[in-house]
């Protein structure tokens, strides 16, 4: 009973997040709300029990990708008129979008009510049972080739990302640590000994 | 004994007892929790008021000066002067600003330096939240603590307060790298990511902590706890030679004063993360020490508890006031050539040392990760 009460309060919450991300005239403000999405959806998931996927969720998406979505949102000079435009012209687009994943959810729904998936919704976990814990004992040994794949496919794309925008312009003053660091006084400095100046 | 008591204290305990046994078992946890999560607000709140008096004091006594002495004995009423008269003043908004976000940016930093508390272990039995995810949790809430600086930038529309965002936000997401790298470290060492066996694998005095075998990661981790926290010599989000107050520049009143508590919870947090992490926790350092035992008062001494922790948490908010009063402000890209080129490789390889070592069984190193 408490279980859907939460449930619904959370999905309606996301769901109106969700709306506030596409209809928020400033772009900041749709960046906050999807900040809220998906603290929702993490919220959702530990309803569900899946612990680690809801805060691996808020700390890789909320934690560091949306900041640099709001690095980079803030920076922009956003033309909210012409924004406006685009969200008329793609509307046809994605009211489709959003018609095939009704569809395709309906039926999800239709299949379990038939009975055809076979399963009756979550059994709950034993106790004792930590979803990090099987996570990682699956990760590391049945999927350990597709997990390494993933990290070097991700290495990639980072050293990718950087050779592709790094430029070396010519002519920058960069410090040398190291050599400041090894400096010694006799290098900067010279004791010149000289006489005391004559009296005019 | 029971002489001590007076009858109506017993005759209200029993009926408050009488009450409580009567409530549904849902009801008696609640009540059991909300009470312990006030207990830990309200002793964190104390803290944090107390440490921005023993900061002045510490400040000033290391520049030869007295430090506040007038509100109360010994200055001990400055906090409390303090927050009342930040209470009393008016809150400013511009008028070109954001209102919501302005006015809720605030409460965004404060609230996850609080909320990190829920699975943090004052001793062995007191913890609200007994999650097997705690260290992830605690990760994740620390990195969502950005949000209230960047915001604040943000929302009050003035290019002073934007350049501090920026400097946070930058600085934040490099140093939180290093930060996570660090704990897969100590996780490596301990085992779990509950914070509670964290510490009980830690437990057996000075030799069992992880300060030892994980020493190069302890110190990134507290210097990436520095640096997360903005304060000095770090503190750049502010920079008030060059960008007068930095994200709160027209922050007044109640809001400045919710900046200011969550700059200091999060310091309190900071410093008990990182004694739970290498310290020990609340174990205490000269467990095994039997003979200490036989001294009726010293016995406290090789018990674990609460009064270790707060020990341990007290001696790094100390070294925080200790590097503001030293340390000039770093400059920006000197803090991200520390974040970027040092810390991070520092910690890759000291997770690699400390893998062969554990797996090898070699000296210090041999007992973790069992």
């Amino acid at each position: 009973m408490l279980h859907s009460i939460l449930f619904y309060v959370f999905a309606v919450a996301m769901l109106g997040a969700a709306m506030g991300v596409v209809f928020s005239r400033n772009p900041v403000h749709s960046v906050m709300f999807l900040v809220l999405t998906f603290f929702q959806s993490a919220l959702l998931w530990i309803l569900a029990e899946a612990e680690f996927l809801a805060i691996v969720l808020v700390l890789v998406y909320v934690g560091a990708v949306m900041v640099l979505f709001l690095f980079v949102v803030m920076m922009l000079d956003v033309n909210i008129e012409a924004a406006k435009r685009g969200l008329t012209r793609y509307s046809f687009l994605g009211i489709g979008i959003a018609l095939v994943m009704a569809i395709e959810l309906v039926q999800l729904i239709w299949l379990r009510s038939q009975g055809a998936a076979g399963t009756g919704g979550f059994a709950p976990t034993p106790e004792g049972y930590s979803n990090t814990e099987a996570l990682g004992a699956v990760l590391y040994t049945e999927h350990a080739y597709a997990f390494e794949i993933a990290a070097v496919i991700l290495l990639l794309a980072i050293v990718a990302a950087i050779t592709l925008t790094m430029r070396k312009r010519p002519g920058i003053k960069v410090q040398n640590i190291a050599a400041q660091v090894a400096v010694r006084a006799k290098d900067r400095l010279r004791v010149v000994k000289m006489d005391a100046e004559k009296k005019q | 004994m029971a002489d001590l008591v007076p009858q109506f204290l017993v005759n209200w305990v029993d009926w408050g007892m009488g009450i409580f046994n009567s409530l549904p078992a849902w009801l008696q946890y609640l009540t059991i929790t909300t009470w312990k999560i006030l207990f830990v607000m309200i002793a964190v709140i104390l803290i944090v008021a107390f440490s921005t008096y023993f900061e002045r004091k510490v400040i000033g006594s290391m520049q030869a000066r007295v430090g506040p002495n007038r509100v109360g004995p010994l200055g001990l009423g400055q906090p409390f002067a303090d927050v009342i008269k930040l209470l009393i003043k008016e809150v400013v908004v511009p008028s070109q600003s954001s209102k919501f976000l302005f006015v809720i940016a605030p409460l965004l930093s404060l609230t996850p330096a609080l909320a990190a508390w829920a699975v943090i272990p004052l001793n062995d039995w007191y913890v609200i939240a007994d999650i097997n995810a705690g260290l992830l949790y605690v990760l994740a809430l620390t990195s969502v603590g950005v949000y209230g600086v960047i915001l604040a930038g943000w929302a009050t529309n003035s290019k002073y307060a934007l350049l501090g965002a920026m400097r946070s936000a930058a600085q934040i997401v490099a140093y939180e790298i290093a930060m996570g790298f660090a704990l897969v470290g100590v996780l490596m060492a301990g085992g779990s990511l509950n914070l509670g066996e964290i510490v009980m694998a830690q437990e057996g005095g000075v030799s069992h902590w992880f300060l030892i075998p994980l020493l190069p990661l302890f110190v990134v981790y507290w210097v990436s706890g520095v640096a997360e926290t903005n304060r000095a010599p770090f503190d750049v989000a502010e920079g008030e030679s060059e960008i007068v107050a930095g994200f709160h520049v027209e922050y007044s009143g109640v809001a400045f004063a919710v900046f200011f508590l969550a700059e200091y919870a999060n310091m309190v947090l900071i410093s008990t993360l990182t004694a739970i992490f290498f310290l020990g926790g609340w174990a205490s350092p000269f467990e095994g020490w039997t003979f200490l035992n036989d001294i009726p008062w010293l016995a406290w001494l090789t018990a674990g508890g609460l009064h270790w922790l707060f020990t341990k948490m007290c001696m790094f908010m100390y070294t925080f006031f200790w590097f503001r009063a030293t340390f000039p402000r770093y400059r920006y890209d000197q803090i991200m050539r520390l974040g970027w080129k040092i810390f991070i490789p520092v910690t890759i390889i000291w997770i690699g040392v400390e893998g062969v070592m554990a797996w090898f069984q070699v000296g210090p190193w041999s007992g973790l990760g069992a």
